[in-house]
């Protein structure tokens, strides 16, 4: 089988399969989890081990923890696949324009993200969150907000690295020449720039989607996150996290997803860069 | 010379039978090469890019780069076959036995750490020498070498010398381990000629001095027929012809060999070009000063090119030519003087010139690999300016590419092609499509031919004087090599610091008198003689 003309290799494949598993799970949540996500059960009590009944055992307050991580599947990958998208898309821009726009663009773009990055994110987060948190809520809905918000701080990274790895590209000749041909500044970013910069964006990706996993978790820890009842992994490995203590596995199966997805996502990252490195027929009449 | 070593080691030294290195893909790049190395005596390995020249550089080390294995052959070293040793055992024998002297010493050098440490670093490790013997030696070389200062030479870090002296520097760090058998990889390809005669007379010099057998690996036959004894011709990792450097540069026996040797002797003589009409200028460019900061790059130039005229530019690096390409093109700041373009003022920056006074003025760059887009097909590269330039539509660009392609001596169907899957030459041929595609009066040519091999630059040459010929465009030709100037350009300027110290037709500047920089430069284009660099430096110690 070929995906978009390229034939996937073994460990792709196993990336492949993790992955679009785990989205099919997020999707088909509530026909697949044996119990509705925020129901508890008193009668079995908190820190559960696994049973026929509760099969990865239940969690702080009694809720049946393998339902939780599959309806966890659609929440975690949905907020960390958006915002790592969207931070890439205003990062990629931003720092492509820096780089073209001339001096003056890209000491404002780098000095504004030299602010940025100064301030911890988890705490900007935090504020800006519990600042704005509740205007935008009413409007636009706390995951959007959510999302809106993580995807801005997260870009400011973004912007960094395809700033730096466009740096070394508008440098070379064939963008020179694009110069001295008349071109405009838009054709030399998405003509010109971005193809060559994308090989080292795409690995970046793996790696961010991975952070912002982690991010999510950190904010609704805190109780900016993703809300209660809603289950997402992150939250729920620090919820569960006082099970250890008492001899319990409960955080174990969400960090076990988080790995998994992870190492899913970056298996497929591997073979996209891999094919990316090699442009088609670069081998031919050698 | 062979006997030089009467202390009961084998007098062959290096024995290498029926090499075979191939990629992870199965192609082979060498193919069963076998070669013998006396004591003391030098082997020129001559070819084109891809001739696996330095793929058996490495593989005397028994070392092949990522993705190439070694399959097949033995590599003997004293009688050792290096290829049985542990790895351990191997890199004992880097090193210390055989070293590698590679082409750009820039790379191969650390910035970060001083050039003595670097050098003495191998004999400390290896147990040979102590520091203060490895120094002593390394001053030695730095002396035998005629390096500036040799006591505090190596106290500079690589940044802070010239790339002669770093390609000498790299020669004493492959000495430092006192190797029996040295492996040089286009040691003075990388430099200008005026500096290269020095480091081939010093190299040729400490071969002899230290009876060290030596592989030389470069694509000039003049060079090679400086240093070498005998002389193997290589072509797609096969061996096409050995033999002593007299018989192959008197009398090649294949027709591979024969080529490459006519080709090279062509560059010597002045060809007759055509009367061209001065008065019908195209690019007049008259006291020109280009500045980058505070430095004067191009300085009080004046050069005129007219209708179907080659104008040749030609001096050592450094001595500015390519910044007046560059303040010709508005790249450069222009601080006074005027550029002419069709008898029209050019506005300094490129920012301020229009489509077409853009269109008009075409550039080609010294290097293929970075001037086109990795990701564009071939067909985008070049349809490109025909769609910016003339608005035409799709057919019509599809069109005029297969056109351009064929012009230019390329299959059409090379348009869906991207461009990483075509070799330097046909690259170069590409750079040219594009520029033609413009329909330009001028185009700036920057040592367009450098990079690419004899026989492939050739090709290039030629197809950039037929377009002249029935297209009628001027060409503004930037080179060091002074075989290309005497072939194609009509008249030429001279360049050093900045200025034009010569100009005037052609066969004006290539025969007497001389301007004594004219006259250096030509007299260090090495000749396909055996005794030319004696005879050239001899020469220059009675004057």
């Amino acid at each position: 089988m070929r995906i978009f003309g390229h034939k996937p290799t073994i460990t792709a494949w196993v990336g492949i399969v993790i992955v679009v598993g785990f989205i099919l799970i997020g999707i088909f949540a509530p026909w697949i989890a044996p119990y509705p996500e925020d129901q508890t059960f008193d009668e079995v009590g908190s820190y559960a081990s696994p049973s026929a009944a509760f099969w990865f055992g239940t969690d702080q307050i009694g809720r049946d923890l393998l339902s939780r991580v599959i309806y966890g599947a659609r929440m975690t990958i949905g907020i960390a696949f958006v915002t790592t998208i969207l931070s890439f898309a205003i990062g990629i821009v931003m720092g492509l324009w820096a780089v073209v726009g001339g001096k003056i663009v890209d000491q404002i773009l780098s000095r504004i993200v030299d602010v940025m990055l100064s301030i911890p994110l988890l705490i900007f987060a935090l504020i800006i969150l519990s600042l704005f948190g509740s205007l935008f809520t009413s409007v636009l809905g706390s995951l959007t907000v959510l999302v809106f918000v993580i995807a801005v701080l997260d870009s400011t990274r973004v912007f960094r690295l395809s700033r730096s790895v466009a740096m070394n590209i508008v440098v070379l000749e064939y963008v020179e020449a694009a110069r001295l041909r008349g071109e405009g500044t838009w054709w030399i970013i998405r003509r010109e720039i971005l193809p060559n910069a994308l090989p080292p964006m795409i690995s970046e990706f793996g790696l961010r989607f991975c952070f912002n996993f982690l991010f999510v978790a950190a904010l609704s820890f805190l109780g900016l996150g993703v809300q209660p009842p809603l289950a997402d992994w992150g939250g729920m490995v620090k919820e569960n996290a006082k099970a250890l203590a008492v001899g319990g596995i409960g955080p174990l199966w969400p960090a076990a997803a988080i790995a998994l997805m992870t190492i899913g996502v970056n298996l497929i990252v591997d073979w996209i860069l891999s094919i990316n490195a090699r442009p088609s027929g670069a081998s031919a009449e050698m | 010379m062979a006997e030089g070593a009467a202390t009961g080691k084998t007098d062959k030294v290096l024995k290498i039978t029926d090499l075979r290195i191939e990629s992870i893909h199965g192609l082979v790049l060498v193919d069963n090469v076998s070669l013998e190395l006396k004591r003391g005596e030098v082997l020129g390995l001559i070819g084109e890019s891809g001739a696996g020249k330095s793929t058996i550089g490495l593989g005397a080390m028994a070392y092949s780069r990522g993705g190439c294995r070694i399959t097949g052959g033995k590599v003997e070293i004293d009688g050792t076959s290096i290829r049985d040793l542990s790895a351990e055992g191997r890199r004992e024998m880097r090193g210390r036995r055989i070293a590698y002297i590679a082409q750009s010493a820039a790379a191969s050098f650390n910035p970060a750490h001083k050039i003595i440490n670097q050098v003495i670093e191998m004999p400390v490790k290896h147990g040979i020498m102590s520091k203060e013997e490895a120094k002593a030696w390394a001053l030695e070389l730095f002396r035998a070498l005629d390096l500036p200062k040799p006591e505090v030479f190596g106290e500079r870090y690589p940044h802070q010398v010239s790339g002669g002296q770093l390609q000498r520097a790299m020669t004493a760090m492959a000495m430092s381990c006192r190797p029996d058998i040295m492996v040089f990889d286009e040691p003075t390809t990388a430099l200008d000629v005026t500096t290269q005669i020095e480091v081939l007379a010093l190299i040729k010099k400490l071969i002899r001095d230290y009876n060290t057998a030596a592989l030389y690996i470069t694509h000039d036959l003049a060079v090679v027929a400086q240093v070498s004894d005998r002389i193997m011709v290589l072509r797609h990792g096969k061996m096409v012809e050995l033999g002593d450097t007299k018989q192959i540069l008197g009398a090649p026996k294949t027709d591979y060999a024969r080529a490459l040797v006519s080709e090279r002797k062509e560059a010597d003589h002045l060809s007759q070009l055509e009367e061209v009409d001065e008065s019908n200028a195209v690019l007049s460019v008259s006291s020109a000063v280009g500045v980058y900061e505070t430095f004067v790059a191009v300085n009080n130039v004046s050069i005129n090119v007219a209708k179907a005229e080659t104008v040749a530019v030609v001096g050592e690096s450094g001595s500015g030519k390519s910044s007046l390409a560059r303040l010709i093109l508005g790249l450069l700041p222009r601080k006074s003087g005027s550029v002419k373009f069709n008898g029209k003022e050019l506005p300094p920056a490129l920012k301020d010139r229009n489509k077409d006074e853009l269109r008009r003025i075409q550039f080609i760059y010294q290097q293929p690999d970075v001037a086109l887009n990795p990701r564009q097909t071939i067909g985008e590269i070049i349809g490109r300016p025909i769609q910016l330039y003339f608005g035409r539509s799709k057919a019509e660009v599809d069109k005029r590419v297969a056109e351009l392609l064929v012009e230019v001596g390329l299959p059409a169907e090379y348009a869906g092609r991207l461009s990483t899957a075509l070799s330097g030459g046909q690259k170069q041929r590409v750079s040219i499509a594009r520029a033609l595609a413009a329909e330009p009066d001028l185009i700036i040519c920057d040592e367009p031919t450098s990079a690419l091999d004899q026989l492939v630059a050739d090709g290039v040459l030629k197809l950039l004087k037929k377009l002249q010929d029935e297209l009628g465009v001027a060409y503004l030709f930037i080179t060091h090599d002074l075989g290309i100037v005497r072939r194609i350009a009509h008249r030429t300027a001279v360049m050093l610091k900045g200025e034009i110290v010569a100009q005037g037709p052609t066969p004006e500047i290539f025969n007497p008198p001389f301007h004594p920089y004219t006259e250096r430069l030509i007299s260090s284009v090495p000749e396909m003689r055996t005794d030319w660099l004696e005879e050239v430096l001899s020469k220059r110690k009675a004057g």
